[in-house]
Parts: structure tokens; C-alpha cells; sequence
């Protein structure tokens, strides 16, 4: 005889006794700390936030950073200037390129250096495609926070091939070391411009299908829309700036209001939004990988002949096959080398817009070989003050997604 | 809105406070003391035509060298109007034994971790300070690792002298 197994079955120990009456249930009236990092698969980084929370709710938050400092104001201070470049990759890590041309430039108004047309939109180009491949990295991982990691995973790729034109640029991927003080330091190979133009070709439709993927989808606009807003003014008081302000409403572009490298030349638009949510951020950003394209786009078809370096001998390396033959350049590769090249003495502040806001170097030379003091700011740094005022009120889950949408790099943050 | 405009509408606000005018690479430059230095970042920000109301740096520096000891250690203030496109370099001196500056926080939330970070690296105390505590070093840290007595190298190897990198 065989017995019927009843897989119906949903009677488990226990569960036939009489539910317990509500008088016998205990309520815990105190808060719960709950420790949201240091390393937390949600948090994209090294930081550590401990949240009070009441059930859902976060009531407090407060903030540790300096997991991954480390002391770049402090090297920059024993190191020649073209050494402190490799110095920046490693701030915003994604988008290195920006970092780099950044430093170069405040090194280059300290020397009054004024580098050609070529080598200006040749950085123009490379600093848009730092700044594409930065924001695809934010709002694809903004999807994946909130469940969707479709978009992520397309997008990721033509990430890659940004990458590709790095690596075809200067040979490194992730920490570039692009360009040097005085121009680049290669011109842009025919296979480089060539893979500019094929991904200006292809980029657009796969990015056009995120936006359709994302911008309207119901499930995603419920999930992003008055999470974490912030008002323009409170914004400007806590130092935000690059896409995080302009989605508050305040059109500040570093770009456009203190031209550097040529963007003068191009006619491109700065998006902005209204309310300052985590929404206007993602949209935001989105319209400025637009630009961004837009930008790209006029600088390869305008690229001015000429050559891709500044006539600044004692701070642009000479070309090899110079240094075997002629004994001028033979002297100054091995003064810049060894780094006996004393700067002139200056007191500088050059800010270019980096991936996630103004990014500033502030340069005082004594006259020496390295930086008397240096001092990066990095705009996540200033705005992640903002933090714990963003999250109050709202619970954890919108916490990761505001994060998200900040971008808070922790190489930026802790330098 | 020129330099010479803001340097001496400061002038006649603030008289015989603030000195040592200067323009390097074309941004205001100038020099206050610690009392007014709150007030004239106040008096920037609510002037309704210069309107200089974002906080881009607040950071020290050091200079231990300098043959006036009142002048050991410098925070510098970067300020900047996003409505005229000006920028001003606000510079406060110090001495040593009286490492104390009134806080910035009172006029701008960014400040807050600026000054920490100044704090942790200079040893600078910013007094009514919300929470004055070390930012990105360890809170068990005994000196103010940017002060340039500090070396950023063993001092005790005899391999990694200056001369041989050519500084």
C-alpha cells in the first residue's frame, strides 16, 4: 500500500496553537544603529555610514571617510610637477583623463604656457569621453541599485570602447597619465580617430534605448522620483557643484563660465534640473552624455592641423631619437627627467569640470622643483557633507539610491 | 565688477583689516585678520551686487621658514560669485602658539569638512567648530601630518637622500 504524500501540506509544528493575543507582543522603542559600509556591495566604495534607524525609517546618519587616503597633497609636495600626474589618475578613477588634463593645465597657466589648437581639442575630446564613460557609470549602476541591471550591462560595453580609445591614446586603460604638461604626448593616431568615429556612429542608438529603457519606465520613476532632493540654495551652501547642482537648477558649468582648452568653440548645451532629486540628477546626466556627444562630435570634425605640443622645452620631453643626436635635447631630457627644473615662483587656482563637479587645483610654487602646497578640490568630497541631510526621513533603500545618484567616488573623496 | 572695485569698497568697509593687496594670475587676492574674517565673508555674501556667495576652498598652508613667526600658518579662503563670474583669495594669518580661527561654518555647511580637513592635516582649531574631529587620518594620531616638519620619507635611510632624485 502506498501512501499519498500530501505536498499540500501546510501544517508545520506549532502552527496549529492558538495566535498569541496582542497584549503579549513586546515593542522595542529604541532606535537601531545600522552600519551601511565600510564595505558594502551597495555602497560603490570604501565608506562608512552609520545610520540610526527607527524601523524603516533613518533618523540620523553620520559619516566616516579616509578608508582609502592617501596623503596626495603631501607626495605632491616632494615630486616634480610631471610626476604628479599619475597622482591625479587615481582621484576620480573614473574618469582619469579629466583629472590629468586638469593638472597639466594649472601647471601650464603657472608657466604661461599657451598649448596649440590641436593639442587643446584633442584633450577637449578625450576630457567629454572621460566624461561620458563617468556618467554611464553612475546611471548605469543608478539601474542596477534600483533593480534593473539590463542597462548596466549594455552599457558597460560601449564603456569598454572608451576604454579602447584611452588605451590607443596613451597605452593605459583605467590610470592614464594622459597628455603632458605642454600638449599630449602622442598626436592622435589615424586607428584612434578612427575608433572615435566609430563609436560617435554606434553609441548613440544603444544610449537611446537606455533612455527608453529608463526614463519612462514607471517602475523606475516611482522609485527615483522626490527621492533625496535638494533646493539650489541648500545645494550652493554645501559646495555642490557639476551635475548634482545643475539638477537643483542652478546652471553652473566650469565650462562655460570659465572657458578652458578651446570649449569656447563649441556649441553644446548645459541640461539642468528643478527640483534636485535623484531623478533630475539621473536625467541630468544623461542630457550631458548628449552634449558630451555633441562636443565630440564638432571637435573630430574640426580638428585644427599643427602640432600637439607647446614649444616648453624644459617641461615637454623631446622627442627620442632628438636625444641620441642632438646634445640640446640630450640636457633637457635628462633635466626634466631628474627634475632639476626649477618652476617659477606663483600662487595658481585653475578648476576644470571634472566628472562630478568643479575640480580645482590650487598651486602655490615657491620657486623649487615640486609644489610648495597643493590642494585638490575634489568636489565629492564637499558635497558628500550633504549626505546625511539627504537620507533623513527617507529609508535604506533610498539611501543606496541617493548615494548612487551623487556619485561619490572614493578615490575623490579621500585623495 | 572689477578688482579694483571690490579691493576698495573693502577698504572703506573694513579700513586698516585688510592688507596686502595683490592679483596673482588675476584673482583678488588679500590679506585679514582672525576677527574679521567671518565678517567679511558675511559682508561678501549678502552684498547685493557682488553677491560672492560659494565657498570653492577653505585650506592651509604652512611656512615655517618665514622670518615673522606671526606668520607661520596661512588658511586660505577661495571664494567666488557664480552670479558676476568673480573669484577672491581671502588669506588669514597665524602664529604657532595661537592656532585658533573663528569658524566658517556659521555662513557656509561646505566649510564644515574643509575645516576638519584642516584641522587634521594643520593642527588648526576653528573655534565653534559643530564637531572639530580628524577627517581622513585616524583619530589616534598624535601630530598634523602636513605640517613640513613631518618628512614624507624616513628621514633615518640613507639610500633615498635628495641629492640622488635630484631634489
Amino acid at each position: 500500500m502506498s501512501t499519498v504524500l500530501d505536498i499540500s501540506n501546510k501544517n508545520v509544528p506549532g502552527n496549529d496553537l492558538p495566535a498569541k493575543p496582542e497584549e503579549n507582543v513586546q515593542y522595542v522603542n529604541e532606535l537601531t544603529t545600522l552600519n551601511l559600509g565600510p564595505t558594502h556591495p551597495a555602497t560603490h566604495g570604501i565608506f562608512q555610514n552609520i545610520l540610526q534607524m527607527d524601523g524603516e525609517k533613518i533618523v540620523s546618519g553620520e559619516q566616516t571617510i579616509g578608508y582609502i587616503h592617501r596623503a596626495f597633497e603631501k607626495i605632491a609636495e616632494r615630486r616634480p610637477f610631471y610626476q604628479i600626474t599619475t597622482l591625479t589618475d587615481r582621484m576620480n578613477y573614473c574618469s582619469s583623463p579629466i583629472n590629468n588634463f586638469g593638472w597639466h593645465m594649472t601647471v601650464e597657466k603657472l608657466l604661461g604656457i599657451t598649448v596649440p589648437k590641436r593639442a587643446q581639442y584633442i584633450r577637449v575630446i578625450m576630457m567629454e569621453l572621460a566624461r561620458i564613460a563617468d556618467h554611464l557609470i553612475c546611471n548605469g549602476i543608478l539601474g542596477v541599485d534600483t533593480g534593473a541591471f539590463t542597462g548596466f550591462l549594455y552599457l558597460f560595453e560601449e564603456r569598454e570602447n572608451i576604454y579602447e580609445i584611452y588605451e590607443e591614446v596613451c597605452g593605459a586603460r583605467l590610470t592614464t597619465n594622459m597628455g603632458r604638461i605642454g600638449g599630449m604626448e602622442r598626436d592622435l593616431s589615424a586607428e584612434a580617430i578612427r575608433k572615435i568615429r566609430a563609436f560617435i556612429k554606434r553609441f548613440p542608438p544603444i544610449m537611446q534605448e537606455f533612455e527608453k529603457l529608463f526614463n519612462r519606465n514607471r517602475i523606475f520613476m516611482d522609485r527615483v522620483i522626490d527621492v533625496g532632493p535638494i533646493t539650489a540654495e541648500r545645494a550652493l551652501n554645501y559646495g555642490f557643484t557639476g551635475p548634482n547642482l545643475r539638477a537643483a537648477g542652478v546652471d553652473y558649468d566650469v565650462r562655460v563660465m570659465n572657458p578652458y582648452s578651446s570649449y569656447q568653440d563649441f556649441e553644446f548645451d548645459i541640461p539642468v534640473g528643478k527640483s534636485g532629486d535623484t531623478y533630475d540628477r539621473f536625467m541630468v546626466r544623461n542630457g550631458e552624455i548628449w552634449e558630451s556627444l555633441r562636443i565630440i562630435e564638432q571637435a573630430i570634425e574640426n580638428l585644427p592641423e599643427g602640432p600637439y605640443f607647446a614649444d616648453a622645452p624644459e617641461y615637454y620631453l623631446p622627442p627620442k631619437k632628438e636625444v641620441y643626436r642632438n646634445m640640446e635635447a640630450l640636457i633637457y631630457h635628462f633635466k626634466i627627467v631628474m627634475g632639476e627644473i626649477d618652476a617659477p615662483v606663483g600662487e595658481v587656482y585653475h578648476s576644470v569640470e571634472g566628472g562630478n563637479g568643479e575640480l580645482g587645483f590650487y598651486l602655490i610654487s615657491d620657486g623649487g622643483r615640486a609644489p610648495y602646497r597643493l590642494h585638490f578640490r575634489r568636489p565629492s568630497f564637499i558635497y558628500y557633507q550633504a549626505y546625511p541631510e539627504m537620507c533623513v526621513g527617507t529609508t535604506l533603500s533610498d539611501a543606496i539610491v541617493i548615494m548612487s545618484s551623487l556619485n561619490v567616488i572614493a578615490g575623490e573623496l579621500d585623495s | 565688477m572689477t578688482n579694483e572695485e571690490v579691493a576698495k569698497d573693502l577698504i572703506r568697509q573694513f579700513g586698516e583689516d585688510v592688507y596686502d593687496f595683490d592679483e596673482p594670475y588675476g584673482m583678488l587676492t588679500l590679506s585679514t585678520t582672525r576677527d574679521q574674517i567671518i565678517p567679511i565673508i558675511r559682508y561678501l555674501k549678502d552684498h547685493s551686487l557682488y553677491q560672492i556667495g560659494f565657498l570653492t576652498t577653505l585650506c592651509g598652508i604652512h611656512y615655517p621658514d618665514d622670518p615673522n613667526p606671526e606668520r607661520e600658518y596661512c588658511i586660505v579662503y577661495q571664494l567666488h560669485s557664480l552670479v558676476n563670474n568673480f573669484r577672491l583669495r581671502i588669506k588669514v594669518f597665524l602664529s604657532e602658539d595661537d592656532l585658533h580661527i573663528p569658524t566658517a561654518t556659521t555662513v557656509y555647511l561646505a566649510a564644515n569638512w574643509m575645516e576638519r580637513e584642516t584641522y587634521d592635516f594643520f593642527g588648526v582649531i576653528f573655534d565653534g567648530h559643530p564637531k572639530l574631529t580628524r577627517i581622513l587620518n585616524m583619530e589616534d594620531m598624535d601630530y598634523f601630518p602636513m605640517r613640513k616638519e613631518y618628512p614624507l620619507e624616513d628621514p633615518t635611510r640613507e639610500d633615498k637622500i635628495d641629492a640622488l632624485f635630484g631634489r
